[in-house]
């Protein structure tokens, strides 16, 4: 078939991904797997029941230097930073004055660098915020690291083929390890709603580490398109989809991550609204669906009260592999947002009911302690 | 019986005065693995390219086409409770509706099989 992805950007596993048969997409301006041979199906299930290896690489990877880089940091977003114990990964946002989402990220605490992970089609725009915002802290942008996800309940025992310590680490922990004398950083954490890595390792050395995991029995290239459906299935936001710089926080059921002593405190773009928000409420509010039956509700789907007045927006959907069955994300008119509240998606000019419920749709299998 | 096609990958297969409509095997492996399937009612008239019935994978929702107009003599249940008969024999057991044509003669203005490959082979 003709392949659309010429003059994009390539990851250090470009090579891998065409020999294992990856159908290869545009994505966030790279050429990136969306699925291999077997399907986003298989590549799903097979997630769930033991390991699939994901390239994360287009995603941007950077390091914040300077002593007071987590109380820099705190500038630009809600979370607690300064409070992160070294070794500690924190999920993030970064917003804008009008409390509006700019986009994700994780935040781990090494010591004296804290390390970001934030979405490629923001990256740039990411980097740029830091940099204008903080400029008494070096922002070292890392562009010859990969970025691997391991992920399912077998991630464990297979890393820690050739780095036992990491069976121990526990989830939303990072750490720096040798794979073979290579200096990797890895961290407990993912996108799957499964236990597992994410592995950042010298470009040159990608390839080579990704095709030892893949020769393991329990480990299969997984690509975007199960990526989508899995953290769909674990709840999990999808920036530009769930949350975009339209969404805050409180609207996005997000609150959680705004911790006590910044909600005191304030400090971060748009307090004052989300702030507001978190105490007065939001007329809207992002919350699990469960279709009824079969079909699918895709994002953009109009979703309706039971008296047929607009009531809000699917915003992610589509079909559950491991619920076996139709699930969404959206946001809905908060008095519509208790979980069993009846709604009707409007797919293809019927109404079709759903449920609101709270996500995930599947048990969450996080390494805790 | 006459096999046809159409340039959006659906097969026609006349047999009588009655037309049974799928989706070929490279639409079915263009699409991935079909999850929902929603075929047309009996008695249902459909113009020629109008949406008649649907197909969604895992990743997106597609429209699956009458390719002639006519009355809908069947729609096939099979498929709509076991999706992934469109996966596993698309020109077979994972047909979509039935369909009496019209005029049966818009057939002649469809893809002969010939004429299907090559619109393939220029798509590889």
């Amino acid at each position: 078939m003709a392949d659309d992805t010429q003059n994009l950007k390539t990851t250090p596993l470009d090579a891998l991904h065409r020999e294992y048969g990856a159908k290869m997409v545009p994505f966030a301006g790279y050429a990136m797997p969306v699925q291999y041979k077997d399907g986003v199906l298989k590549e799903h299930l097979h997630t769930r029941a033991a390991a699939g290896l994901f390239d994360v690489s287009h995603m941007g990877q950077a390091r914040l230097h300077g002593a007071k880089a987590a109380e820099a940091l705190e500038t630009l977003v809600p979370g607690d930073i300064a409070g992160l114990g070294a070794g500690n990964m924190r999920y993030t946002l970064f917003t804008n004055d009008t409390g509006g989402i700019l986009d994700d990220l994780m935040v781990t605490h090494c010591g004296d660098v804290l390390y970001l992970v934030v979405n490629a089609a923001c990256k740039d725009a990411d980097f740029a915020h830091l940099q204008s915002n903080l400029p008494d802290n070096r922002l070292e942008i890392i562009e010859d690291h990969a970025l691997l996800a391991l992920q399912g309940p077998k991630a464990a025992e297979v890393l820690a083929r050739y780095i036992p310590a990491v069976r121990h680490m526990v989830f939303l922990t990072g750490a720096a390890y040798h794979i073979n004398d290579i200096p990797c950083f890895i961290t407990r954490s993912g996108y799957t709603g499964e236990d597992g890595y994410e592995i950042s390792i010298p470009a040159a050395e990608a390839d080579a580490f990704a095709r030892l995991l893949l020769s393991e029995d329990e480990v299969m290239p997984i690509g975007l398109g199960a990526r989508d459906s899995l953290r769909l299935e674990a709840g999990l936001c999808l920036y530009g989809n769930d949350i975009d710089e339209t969404t805050t926080p409180v609207e996005a059921a997000l609150n959680w991550t705004i911790g006590k002593r910044r909600r005191a405190e304030g400090g971060f773009p748009g307090a004052d609204v989300i702030l507001g928000q978190i105490k007065d409420g939001t007329a809207r509010r992002r919350v699990g669906l469960k279709p009824e039956g079969r079909a699918p509700a895709r994002g953009g789907t109009e979703i309706q009260d039971m008296g047929g007045n607009a009531a809000g927006t699917v915003t992610s959907g589509g079909f559950g592999p491991s619920v076996d069955g139709p699930v969404a994300m959206g946001y809905v008119r908060t008095d519509l947002a208790e979980p069993g509240t009846k709604v009707n998606l409007m797919v293809r000019g019927k109404a079709l009911a759903a449920e609101v419920v709270k996500p995930p749709f599947i048990k969450q299998n996080y390494v805790k302690d | 019986m006459t096999v046809k096609y159409t340039k959006d990958h659906e097969w026609v297969c006349m047999e009588g005065d009655v037309a049974t409509v799928g989706i070929t095997n490279y639409a079915q492996e263009q699409l991935g693995d079909v999850v929902f399937v929603e075929v047309p009612e009996a008695g249902t008239h459909y113009d020629a390219g109008a949406e008649a019935a649907v197909v969604e994978s895992v990743k997106a929702a597609s429209e699956v086409y009458s390719p002639l107009a006519g009355d809908i003599v069947e729609g096939n249940q099979a498929v709509a409770d076991d999706p992934s008969l469109v996966n596993s024999d698309p020109e077979g057991e994972g047909w979509f509706f039935k369909i009496k044509p019209d005029n049966p003669s818009d057939l002649d203005t469809m893809l002969d099989e010939a004429a299907y490959k090559a619109l393939l082979a220029e798509l590889d």
